[in-house]
């Protein structure tokens, strides 16, 4: 019955899903970094990069996924010419690019939930922290985000695990992943049903125990109030 | 403006370490300070009391700029309040705070919480720090604790850890704002105690509270606020037997009658 998973070789069945582990993996650092950034902004005293955060989390989580996708390729790639140091390289420069999409799409939604875990931390222990001497950037990095972190984990994992699926929309600019084989399966093969429930059932795999273990590890990292 | 008070603002008396020269501030329409004047000197205890609202809590944080100031002069050690940036940032260092919800880092343990001022602040080497903090949890008499979370221990504990960390800074002057109001009233005599020895042990100190057992003893004077102004200043003995100002005597009568 599954004999036909193995006839496909570009890519196979385990690589398009290793691309979108890739994806996932490399676009969970990035936007997990540049999220953090956007929520320092966005609680800094500085009117300017408050500014810059609070508009950049409202556009970009309003555009849908796709349009910034597909702009990557057509707009930044062909009219701006960005290649992203791939040389050439087509499939390179589709993966790259799709990356930095999903990056500055998801940091919008980290920062988001990492803002609310700022407001999870009380007030006193920042002015606490300030007491005794200690700069903006000690008083984000030692004090509130430590804690601000362990506050989302939950709402994070939510956050990855909508990224996992979201990297299905990766295969609008050629990246192969899991959809873009999935697609090519279903064109030529007659058991569509079945196709469906196994690229499903390969997601859940991937989504499922994110999900358990980082629902796990938010109740062993709860800070005691 | 007169020469001769140009000159006389220039020479501060040499043992004023905190000088606070008419200082507004207003909270919207609230005029929360009113032209406050108010000098402390090396080593003394002062005790600010004074009805809810009366301002005394702000007066305490604008000593180190946890709250901004509309107007006036604010001097610690001769030195004016830096605005912002790392020169506040020293100078915060320099004066401890002790706030009334203890708020201890509650993702550290309590020696993590009196040694991370000196880590990151001081630069002091871990070895030292961590002598100096657990040398300071005994003294404030909560050394067994060192290695629990702040979640873990009374209210009492905390607000002694609170002081421990203060103190872990080698700072100048305590603030201290309303220490024991949040305490369970068995607990707030433990914390008194403490602060009573670093009075004796020659720590100047300004203390925002409500009580007045502490202020007779401990205090070398007592300034009495109401509506945003200083209405009276006399060492305690004086102010608690023999009020002069009308709203004194109002706030003693209500206050002491139990």
């Amino acid at each position: 019955m599954f004999d036909f998973l193995s006839s496909y070789n570009n890519p196979t069945f385990l690589g398009a899903f290793w691309m979108t582990v890739k994806l996932t993996v490399f676009s969970a650092i990035g936007s997990l970094v540049w999220g953090t950034l956007l929520a320092a902004m966005r609680v800094s005293p500085v009117p300017l990069m408050r500014g810059f955060g609070t508009v950049y989390v409202n556009v970009v989580r309003n555009i849908p996924l796709t349009v910034i996708i597909v702009f990557t390729s057509l707009g930044l790639a062909d009219i701006f010419r960005v290649t992203m140091g791939a040389g050439g390289d087509v499939k390179l420069q589709a993966f790259r690019l799709a990356l930095l999409g999903f990056v500055a799409y998801t940091a919008a939604f980290v920062c988001e939930a990492l803002r609310s875990g700022i407001n999870t931390v009380p007030v006193g222990q920042a002015e606490a922290a300030r007491a005794i001497g200690l700069s903006f950037a000690q008083v984000l990095g030692l004090i509130v985000l430590p804690q601000a972190f362990r506050a989302v984990i939950g709402p994070l994992a939510n956050v990855l695990i909508a990224l996992t699926k979201n990297t299905t929309v990766a295969a609008a600019i050629g990246v192969m992943e899991a959809a873009y084989l999935m697609k090519g399966m279903i064109e030529k093969e007659a058991q569509t049903l079945l196709i469906g429930a196994i690229f499903a059932f390969g997601f859940v795999v991937l989504t499922l125990p994110t999900g358990l273990f980082l629902g796990w590890l938010s109740k062993r990292l709860a800070v005691k109030r | 403006m007169t020469e001769v008070s140009v000159v006389k603002d220039a020479v501060p008396a040499a043992d004023d370490l905190v000088v606070l020269k008419s200082v507004n501030k207003h909270f919207g329409a609230l005029h929360v300070l009113q032209d406050i004047d108010l000098t402390i000197t090396r080593g003394e205890v002062v005790v600010v009391i004074g009805p809810s609202g009366s301002g005394k809590s702000t007066l305490c944080r604008t000593i180190n700029r946890l709250e901004s100031i509309d107007s006036g002069d604010i001097r610690i050690d001769g030195k004016p309040l830096p605005a912002e940036g790392k020169a506040l940032a020293r100078l915060r260092a320099d004066v401890g705070m002790v706030f009334q919800s203890f708020n201890l880092f509650a993702h550290k343990t309590v020696l993590e919480n009196v040694m991370l001022g000196q880590l990151k602040v001081r630069k002091t080497d871990k070895k030292q720090a961590e002598e100096k903090a657990r040398s300071l949890l005994d003294r404030v008499g909560v050394g067994t604790q060192a290695d629990k979370y702040p979640a873990q221990l009374s209210g009492g504990q905390q607000q002694r850890v609170a002081i421990a960390r203060a103190l872990a800074m080698g700072p100048k002057v305590m603030l201290f704002d309303e220490p024991t109001s949040a305490l369970d009233p068995e607990m707030i005599n433990e914390v008194l105690e403490v602060m009573q020895q670093l009075a004796r042990d020659g720590m100047t100190m300004v203390v925002v509270t409500h009580e007045m057992g502490f202020a007779r003893s401990a205090a070398n004077r007592v300034v009495f606020m109401a509506d945003g102004r200083i209405v009276e200043e006399a060492v305690p003995d004086q102010f608690f037997s023999n009020p002069r100002s009308d709203r004194a005597k109002d706030f003693l009568s209500k206050i002491l009658h139990h």
